[in-house]
């Protein structure tokens, strides 16, 4: 079983997608609609609020992302799900033939 | 389809480990018995949370409690306030929640102090809950996720002692990665915590990647200001950026405080303001160069004047660490190889001078401290560092047997489970599991059978076949028996307990005829119920001798200690009781209608004179309770009608429990036990006043009549059930458990107490007296493990001959003659070696080359020190035949080549000329980084010889890509090659391809056939339904599932139905629809013209999802199986973390609301102990659809009474209705 896993990893990173991909979209129609030049005034407006927003919500994107930023994303996301699922740890180190410990470093290293 | 899942075997792996005292008991303790304080072990297994207990007598873990809390525990920490006698436990979930346990000792539970809510749930990347430090004084506490946030909380206590917590406080800092955390000892001053960070942004903002190669990791210190209630991040300090671990060095008078910072081949001391302290950690002198050494558990152990760590490397060494330090400057850090064990996953270090390892896969261990590694040994120091052009020079070593510790105690743990199937080969009453467990050098072949195991401390042939036998203590006071006694056909033989056990004839006992009974009367006389009288044996020597009047003969006696009845040939009640002088005076006489088919008396209740109940069993199918008060003596007060005459009787008093240590609250009861004739045992509660019977239950047990005897199991009454197997009866954490042992048929059985043995069981089987001890209470299976040489791939049951066929596989191992190669090299170069020729016996190997292997197997064995890492594409790789009854390997095969095997199967081809073959798919060459690619692939068709004992190669062929599904299929093989399904059929040199569909999306990883259906599972798409149509030689796919699926495990279940599992966690069933499944059989294209539409990219048809249910687990295998005979079938399935579970469909639409109803309400009232909301969890990737979690109802029982009580009333039942409903789909299961 293992072996399949480590044959899927080039796409490891699918299940995050979807929700980085949807939130991404919303944004965007919202600054598209919104585009105004910010000023010191401007701090409580809606652009200013979702500027917030995202700076909270690590991982969101908004209408500058590029495809690299994108890419990044995911995969962090991708390998925070894996370190925090002890099984899926397992799972990995065992295709692998590594301890728990080396495969969750080679994780965050990347 | 509505199913009931049930955990079957909890998780055994360990995700971590914390150790305090969570009882808080020492205070108590130690000013009684002057020991060291009582200390537990918490540890998280995925979803579960256990609290073990070393027991200092002997050696053994001992669960207290075990808990399933619904969530993914991710880290635990442990904290005593100043001042308290008591640790609290912190646990680190996915519940986005931070909560704070204590473990309260008299109910046996653990209790929620606190629950603070601070982020969504979920493993996500900025919501903490992975980082967990904790203040050594226990004022603050930090939880951090992977990047960015850091909240600390404060600790404190109110007027009432209680534990308070703060609002958080944040320290977070955006664009960073936190790598660990751990709290700074710095005695009373502000507390200080210390996290590896590495910060990003820049990189992320560098497309060039230069930023990327410089980014540096950076240990900061935050700082709690207590007077302003403010977190400060006080420094933030360059270092190695290797850095993975910060293990606290004690502080505040004990030590220089700081942190040990371990990095990929360093260790380094670290502190503010202190310059670094660096040593290197010693290498494997086999360990190729590219490789790092990274320390992945520590321990700390400190006593007053001393502390010390212990630092287990990925490869399993463990280093000691110690610090030379003057005041707060440490001078010298050095790092001295101190033993080797298998990795771990987390190490604490017991007060009592134990050392708990919680490995990382198979088997966790215990063991004590023979020394602290005083003695000369290998050792890195920070003053001895060499630092030349090509970097630190490394220090080497070679690992040795174990000095230091010594393994006293083990725990199974099947965790990984890689493969399973269900299966009775050894043609016992219930099937065994067969599961491929472990990995490398730990890997096991486990056979599991559902029951208790015994071991069995002695086995003495008699010289007839006995019928009975008991056992008797010569006074109440008496710590152990004193004499057993077994009865033939027509002569008692009497045996005294002492050192050995043997025969006597100053017993005062009749010999020359059989035994009916012998019990100890009173205070100190000795009874015996022989078929003419029955012999009264005062403590002095004199004898009683009651004779039956008349040609009568005794045929039942029913006995207590102050009371016996006879039943006299032809149905007459004769009633004794002992009176005060200590005679047996006979009291009342009572003609039954027929002849008594059994009898029995209830134990004399505490401080009473007599018991008021004698139960007799008719064969009329009727029990009756009569009373034994002097003024309705023998007058009936209830009766019972069976389904089937009664052959053995029972009372099982339970003693009221208010909790404890393995109990929870129940109040006394009285439960009359009968074994009927037809092989069921039927459990009756009977009112303690009234003597009505009530809430009745039955369980089928064997084809043989159940005979009961009475029993001890720690510390409480238990009963002992003979039927075709032997059952054990007993209460263990509050629930009553009726489990099968794992033994042959026994005739009858006594409770067995002696010097040796405090709890053991003395019975007779044949013609042999066995005495055994019942181990490991709680548990569902026991194991039978048979190692294997690498990681367990997949195996198949040869049917015919009964026989297991494994493939083995490693990646980055050599092979077995390198292996053996470079240990003699390493042997003659270190001189150990005493004979040269100590080859070719594989420690693992069980038969051949086991002698003169042994040596250098106890040197060196693999299990302990695990293989040798090569280069990591390289693959070891072998097919081993396997005899499971005397559990040898017939036949081992080790590809070469670096070639590695990845499925296998068995199939029968059209001319069978060769029968039925075994087929083997390898790859050669395959590496996973940076992107998949392989050498070759290969289809290996073995012919069975020496009656299937081995193997022989017919021919090998080359395939494009990876073989990682086979399956047999209408006579030929179905190979699934990396994503084409093809067809072959043997040829004689080579497989011919006869039909193929490039088709599919990715990887085919399972198939399965039924008809002309083949059912494929694809690596990352789901299920796709396929035909064959012979006439025009052609596969199409009519139907596929339309949700990305990454499968781990595949079983058919139906025609239009398979189950899966997937890599995250859950386990779904996908149907095609009733009508969509006719139109396609009814179709005489067979819905082809519509295939060639196709929809979405896809078939045109897709299959519906119909159940949905998260495990939480990487469900590795699933089986279609009953455990039970005569049971229905469930599926079963096998977890990554070594848990076993089962997921049974209802039969009735009754049960299925009764316990969905259920689960609402202890969803409600009994949420989740980590705060994780049990829906959200079942739900955590797809929303939970038609699966009812058992292991939620199972928790029923342990809710207080008002609680239950209250459930109760919302469902129109009383609670023991629903106990009863709980019991009876468990027995269902198993």
């Amino acid at each position: 079983m293992s072996i399949s896993s480590c044959l899927a990893d080039s796409k490891k990173f699918c299940c995050a997608v979807s929700l980085a991909t949807l939130l991404f979209c919303i944004l965007t129609a919202r600054f598209l609609t919104q585009l105004t030049v910010l000023k010191a005034s401007d701090r409580f407006n809606i652009n200013s609020q979702l500027e917030h927003l995202q700076a909270k919500y690590v991982g969101t994107g908004h209408a500058d992302l590029t495809r690299f930023e994108w890419a990044v994303n995911i995969q962090r996301d991708s390998y925070a799900s894996y370190i925090g699922h002890y099984p899926m740890m397992a799972y990995f180190s065992i295709a692998e033939n590594e301890s728990i410990g080396r495969e969750r470093y080679n994780f965050m290293q990347v | 389809m509505y199913l009931y899942s049930l955990t079957l075997q909890r998780a055994t792996g360990a995700v971590c480990a914390v150790i305090g005292s969570f009882s808080g008991r020492d205070t108590k303790k130690s000013a009684a018995s002057g020991s060291a304080s009582t200390q537990e072990i918490a540890v998280a297994r995925g979803s579960t949370l256990d609290l073990l207990r070393p027991d200092p007598d002997t050696g053994r873990l001992r669960t207290l409690l075990s808990v399933d809390v619904f969530g993914a525990i991710r880290s635990l920490a442990q904290f005593r306030l100043t001042g308290a006698n008591k640790d609290y436990l912190v646990v680190g979930s996915d519940s986005g929640r931070l909560v704070i346990l204590e473990y309260s000792p008299d109910r046996n539970r653990l209790d929620k102090v606190h629950q603070e809510t601070f982020g969504k749930s979920g493993c996500r990347r900025i919501v903490p809950g992975q980082l967990l430090a904790v203040d050594p004084k226990g004022r603050a506490l930090c939880i951090a996720a992977l990047e960015k946030q850091k909240l600390v909380y404060v600790l404190n206590r109110d007027a009432a002692a209680r534990l308070t917590i703060s609002s958080p406080l944040e320290a977070h800092k955006s664009n960073t990665l936190t790598f660990s955390l751990t709290a700074l000892d710095c005695g009373f001053d502000n507390p200080v915590f210390a996290a590896i960070e590495l910060e990003y942004a820049e990189s992320d903002r560098d497309p060039t990647g230069q930023a990327a190669n410089q980014a540096q990791k950076l240990l900061t210190f935050y700082e709690l200001d207590l007077g302003l209630n403010h977190v400060s991040r006080k420094a933030s300090e360059p270092i190695d950026n290797g850095a993975n671990l910060l293990v606290t060095v004690p502080g505040g008078g004990d030590g220089p405080s700081g942190v040990l910072v371990c990095c990929d081949n360093f260790v380094l001391y670290r502190n503010q303001g202190h310059p670094e302290v660096r040593a290197v950690i010693p290498r494997r002198a086999d360990l190729p160069a590219e490789r790092g050494v990274l320390i992945v558990s520590a321990a700390t152990h400190r006593q007053k004047s001393l502390f010390f760590f212990l630092l287990q490397t990925e490869y399993g060494d463990i280093f000691k660490v110690d610090l030379e330090h003057s005041g707060e400057t440490v001078t010298e850090l050095r790092i001295k190889y101190f033993d080797t064990i298998p990795v771990t996953s987390a190490t604490c270090v017991l007060r009592s001078g134990f050392l708990f390892a919680a490995s990382e896969f198979g088997n966790h261990a215990l063991y004590q401290f023979r020394d602290i590694g005083r003695d000369a040994d290998v050792e890195s120091s920070s003053a001895t560092l060499m630092e030349t052009e090509e970097g630190f020079q490394p220090v080497f070593f070679q690992p040795r047997p174990l000095k230091n510790l010594m393994r006293i105690d083990e725990i199974e743990s099947l965790m990984p489970v890689m493969d399973m199937r269900v299966a009775n080969l050894f043609d016992e009453e219930t099937p065994q599991l067969f599961t491929a467990c472990g990995r490398g050098p730990r890997s096991t072949l486990r056979i599991l059978r559902p029951g208790l195991a015994i071991s069995e401390m002695a086995r003495s042939m008699l010289p007839a076949e006995p019928i009975a036998v008991w056992t008797v203590k010569k006074n109440i006071n008496d710590m152990f028996d004193a004499y057993i006694v077994v009865s033939f056909a027509n002569v008692t033989l009497v045996l005294s307990i002492g050192e050995t056990i043997e025969e006597v004839s100053d017993s005062q006992f009749l010999d020359t005829t059989h035994s009916l009974a012998v019990t100890l009367l009173g205070e100190d006389s000795l009874m015996q119920v022989h078929p003419n009288g029955i012999r009264h044996i005062r403590e002095d020597g004199r004898v009683n001798e009651w004779r039956t009047p008349g040609k009568k003969t005794i045929t039942k006696v029913g006995s207590n200690r102050l009371q016996v009845v006879i039943a006299l040939s032809g149905g007459e009640l004769i009633y004794f009781e002992m009176d005060m002088t200590g005679q047996l005076m006979e009291v009342e006489k009572q003609d039954m209608s027929g002849d008594v088919a059994c009898l029995a008396i209830a134990p004399v209740p505490e401080g009473r004179q007599r018991s008021r109940f004698l139960a007799v069993g008719s064969y009329d199918n009727t029990i009756r309770i009569l009373s034994l008060d002097p003024d309705d003596c023998l007058q009936p007060l209830s009766v019972q009608s069976v389904s089937s005459a009664p052959e053995s009787l029972l009372f099982l008093e339970v003693q009221a429990s208010v909790g404890g240590e393995d109990g929870a609250d129940y109040p006394a009861n009285l439960f009359l036990n009968a074994g009927l004739q037809n092989g069921v045992l039927f459990r009756t509660n009977v009112d303690m006043v009234t003597g009505q019977l009530s809430d009745t239950r039955s369980r089928f047990l064997g084809l043989r009549p159940p005979k009961l005897f009475p029993c001890i199991v720690s510390h409480r009454q238990a009963m002992l059930c003979l039927s075709s197997r032997p059952w054990l009866g007993y209460i263990h954490q509050g629930h009553f458990l009726l489990t099968p042992l794992s033994c042959d048929t026994l005739e009858s059985a006594a409770s067995f107490s002696s010097d040796q043995c405090s709890e053991g069981v003395v019975a007779v089987a044949g013609d042999a007296l066995r005495i055994f001890t019942i181990e490991r209470l709680g548990e569902t299976f026991n194991e039978t493990a048979i190692p294997l040489r690498y990681t367990p791939r997949k195996f198949v049951i040869l049917p015919k001959k009964k026989y297991i066929a494994v493939i083995e596989s490693d990646k980055g191992a050599f092979s077995a003659e390198e292996r053996e190669a470079a240990k003699k090299e390493c042997l003659e170069a270190s001189g150990a070696a005493e004979n040269g020729n100590a080859n070719n016996g594989d420690p693992m190997e069980n038969g051949d080359g086991q002698e003169d292997g042994a040596e250098e197997a106890n040197i060196f064995p693999d299990e302990q020190y695990g293989y040798p890492k090569a280069e990591s594409e390289r693959w070891v790789s072998c097919i081993r035949i396997l005899d499971p009854r005397s559990r040898d390997t017939t036949c081992l095969l080790e590809l070469q080549d670096n070639e590695a095997a990845v499925s296998i199967g068995t199939v029968n081809f059209h001319d069978k000329e060769h029968g039925t073959l075994l087929a083997v798919g390898t790859v050669k060459g395959l590496q996973f980084w940076p992107k998949r690619t392989l050498a070759a692939g290969f289809i290996h068709i073995y012919k069975f010889v020496d009656e299937g004992r081995s193997l022989e190669l017919l021919h090998k062929t080359q395939v494009e890509e990876a073989p990682l599904a086979l399956c047999q299929f209408q006579g030929r093989l179905l190979a699934g090659v990396g994503s084409v399904l093809r067809l072959y059929d043997l040829g004689k040199r080579k497989l011919l391809r006869k039909c193929e569909n490039k088709l599919f999306p990715r990887t085919i990883v399972s198939i399965h056939t039924y008809r002309d259906r083949i059912y494929v599972g694809d690596m990352q798409e789901s299920f796709h339904y396929c035909k064959y149509r012979r006439d025009e030689n052609q596969l199409y796919i009519f139907a596929d599932d339309s949700v990305p699926r990454w499968l781990t495990a595949a079983q058919h279940i139906d025609f239009d139905t398979v189950a899966g599992a997937d890599k995250f966690g859950n386990i779904y069933f996908a149907r095609l629809p009733q009508d969509l499944s006719d139109e396609i059989e009814e179709d005489p294209t067979g819905g082809k013209i519509k295939w060639e539409q196709g929809k979405l990219n896809g078939a045109p048809n897709k299959v519906e999802e119909i159940v949905q249910f998260h495990v939480g687990d990487v469900v590795t295998s699933l089986q279609k199986a009953s455990l039970i005979p005569g049971g229905g079938e469930c599926l079963i399935y096998g977890t990554v973390m070594g848990c076993v579970g089962a997921l049974l469909a209802f039969t009735s639409r009754e049960d299925v609301d009764f316990f969905s109803h259920l689960e609402m309400h202890l969803r409600q009232e009994h949420p989740p102990l980590c705060g994780r909301d049990h829906m959200a969890y079942r739900s955590a990737y797809f929303p939970v659809k038609d699966v009812i979690d058992g292991d939620l109802c199972e928790q029923y029982p342990s809710l207080p009474a008002d609680m239950q009580r209250k459930i109760a009333d919302e469902l129109d039942r009383t609670p023991g209705e629903i106990l009863k409903k709980l019991e009876d789909i468990r027995n269902k299961i198993i």
